[in-house]
């Protein structure tokens, strides 16, 4: 059929960019290895993984996956509605901080219910 | 003038039927749609993961020598395993299917690879006393921290669940990519792209469960070095 013919045609990459995007994967790979041991609080050390995890991420989809040389409209049908669905799910993460403040301190005894009261 | 032909001028023809509203077939786009949700699950198990850690006194017992040489071995034999299905895939364009075949089987053998020092690590940690609802109990001596609380014994349920059906689609990926390299004369290219994609995909989400699982839970003042 010719349609198939006509759905190939368009910029595939060269293999020197696949390459480079490699170089670039570990490189940011054995970043993240190295600052895994430098003292950090956990919470930048969160935001500063996931942010490198992203780009990965990002250099994986588009020129691996292919996605940036598709058309416009695959790449807005697939991708904000996943980022979407990933933020509501985060939306959730702060009540962990509640629920971390919920458990009781081990050296207290936990809480003893008052003595019945006497019978007249 | 056939549909096909006005479909490529008309953009709002795309969707009047008999064309290629995003200019994939219907199986790429179904793979992709796939992937879509398949990341959602995933997410899902790490939004999960997160949660629990953040809520609780979580243990960090991953020495540099076995775990993190050996996940950041992993990495890399995933990481290269995707460089040679692109260029596997990219034979295929060119009409070239042995050294397809040949690059996808490379991307197998760096698949295989990952599975199996996945699975030494994996005993190293059961051989420590690691399970899905206990830990081992010098991790929970060392971990429990100042003011007595002891440090979760869900570390191993969300190691062995994330990490295992990571694990699940590689293997099964692997599987897809044999299939794929023996029927490579007779499939289309579309095919060899498509097997790509879901590929490249477990690539990324070990692009998240290594930082996530290993390089957040790194043993970087040796704490459990003595014991």
């Amino acid at each position: 059929m010719t349609a198939d013919a006509h759905v190939e045609e368009h910029f595939a990459g060269t293999n020197k960019l696949f390459i480079s995007i490699w170089v670039w994967l570990v490189v940011l790979t054995l970043v993240e290895i190295f600052l895994a041991y430098k003292p950090m609080s956990i919470f930048l050390m969160l935001v500063v993984l996931l942010g490198l995890s992203i780009i990965k991420a990002a250099l994986i989809v588009a020129y691996f996956m292919h996605l940036k040389f598709e058309r416009l409209s695959l790449i807005l049908t697939l991708i904000p509605a996943l980022v979407v669905c990933i933020l509501l799910l985060s939306v959730f993460f702060p009540d962990s901080f509640r629920s971390a403040g919920l458990r009781y301190k081990f050296q207290e005894q936990p809480p003893v219910a008052p003595a019945p009261l006497e019978e007249p | 003038m056939s549909t096909e032909a006005r479909a490529a001028t008309f953009p709002a023809a795309d969707w009047e039927g008999g064309a290629f509203p995003y200019r994939v077939g219907h199986r790429k786009l179904g793979m992709w749609l796939f992937i879509v949700s398949d990341s959602l699950t995933f997410s899902a198990l790490l939004f999960g993961y997160s949660y629990l850690r953040a809520s609780n006194v979580w243990p960090t017992p991953f020495p540099f020598w076995p775990s993190i040489i050996f996940s950041s071995v992993m990495t890399f034999c995933l990481l290269s395993s995707s460089l040679t299905m692109v260029f596997g895939v990219s034979a295929s364009s060119k009409g070239d299917k042995d050294k397809a075949r040949k690059w996808i089987l490379a991307t197998i053998v760096f698949g295989v690879a990952f599975i199996v020092l996945h699975l030494i690590e994996w005993k190293h940690l059961l051989d420590e006393g690691l399970r899905p609802f206990y830990l081992p109990e010098h991790w929970a001596k060392v971990f429990t921290t100042t003011d007595g609380v002891p440090p979760s014994p869900l570390f191993g349920a969300t190691f062995f669940t994330i990490t295992g059906l990571h694990m699940f689609h590689v293997a099964s990926g692997a599987v897809y990519l044999l299939v794929v390299a023996a029927r490579i004369k007779k499939l289309k290219h579309e095919d060899v792209e498509i097997s790509g994609l879901y590929w490249h995909f477990v690539d990324l989400v070990w692009m998240f469960v290594f930082p996530l699982i290993y390089i957040m839970s790194v043993d970087a003042h040796g704490h459990l070095a003595g014991h």
